[in-house]
């Protein structure tokens, strides 16, 4: 068990700040992704991304300050983000099979 | 302990840049996959062994399966997007950078607050979040099963209207009327 013990002292051993300079630099990375690039497979995934960061941002918090409310809330933006990849996708299918591309670029008219 | 989460954060970030940097699309998912996984061994220092379980199997074991599944379907895997201008990739790469000073800047005077609760290593497991889940938060979760039935119907309205449509407006017209249209 002193692995069990390990770990949960080394919650306390890493400072929450360095958390949050991880989390920003993930976020940071998927931000500059989706001006970056023109694949709307690739900014969805950066989009994933982002909301990763903030889950570990919340999961960070919530450990160090001992409340699994928290935690709680990491688990229904993990419900939300799976909701959305799924219309996400449908939608990046439906956009492939109309104008045959997956170029955001070709999105600019919104028309039907 | 403490170099393991230095590890485990630059296979993070190394994987995150990579994401934004690959040629290839399936590139990008392997390296997205990897990020997911580093990211489910934080949640295992946090000692949040739930999350840590719950985020391989929905992101690593569905959401990405369903990325891969897209691109192969698709045949998306061309790697023929056209690169953008020099001058926007480097302003995305500055915008990026700016947003991640300001930020930093803002949490520059460090966390003062101190810790809510009193130190208590085991919130993470699922007795805890289970509790707290069926008790604080049990409309929530019962309302989110609304969401993800709606999200359902919208999938499937979605991906079979054009379907729809497009057997409407060949079956209705006539050969002639179609070359008219066309």
């Amino acid at each position: 068990m002193t692995m069990g013990a390990d770990i949960i002292t080394a919650i306390r051993v890493v400072p929450l700040e360095h958390y949050v300079v991880l989390s920003l630099l993930l976020f940071c990375i998927g931000v500059a992704g989706v001006i970056f690039r023109r694949n709307t497979i690739i900014i969805l995934m950066c989009l994933e991304m982002m909301l990763n960061s903030v889950n570990l941002l919340l999961a960070a918090f919530s450990a160090h300050h001992s409340d699994p409310s928290g935690q709680v809330f990491v688990f229904f933006i993990m419900l939300v983000a799976a909701a959305e990849v799924t219309v996400g996708l449908s939608i990046l299918v439906m956009m492939k099979r109309n104008v045959d591309s997956v170029d955001v670029n070709q999105l600019n008219r919104l028309k039907g | 302990m403490k170099e393991l989460f230095y590890i485990i954060a630059a296979i993070s970030v190394i994987s995150a840049v990579l994401v934004v940097s690959a040629r290839s699309p399936i590139n990008s998912v392997i390296a997205l996959v990897v990020c997911f996984l580093s990211i489910a061994g934080h949640y295992v220092l946090l000692n949040a062994q739930f999350l840590a379980m719950v985020h391989v199997i929905v992101y690593t074991g569905a959401i990405m399966v369903l990325f891969l599944n897209i691109i192969m379907y698709m045949n998306l895997n061309k790697a023929s997007e056209p690169r953008k201008a020099l001058l926007t990739r480097v302003s995305a790469v500055v915008a990026g950078g700016i947003l991640f000073l300001t930020l930093l800047g803002a949490i520059g005077q460090g966390l003062t607050a101190p810790p809510a609760n009193e130190f208590d290593g085991s919130i993470g497991l699922v007795r805890s979040v289970g509790t707290v889940l069926f008790t604080d938060f049990l409309l929530p979760f019962e309302v989110s099963s609304v969401l993800f039935l709606s999200a359902m119907v919208g999938v499937v309205m979605l991906a079979k209207k054009d379907k729809v449509t497009k057997e409407v407006a060949t079956a209705d017209l006539s050969p002639a009327e179609m070359e008219r249209r066309s």
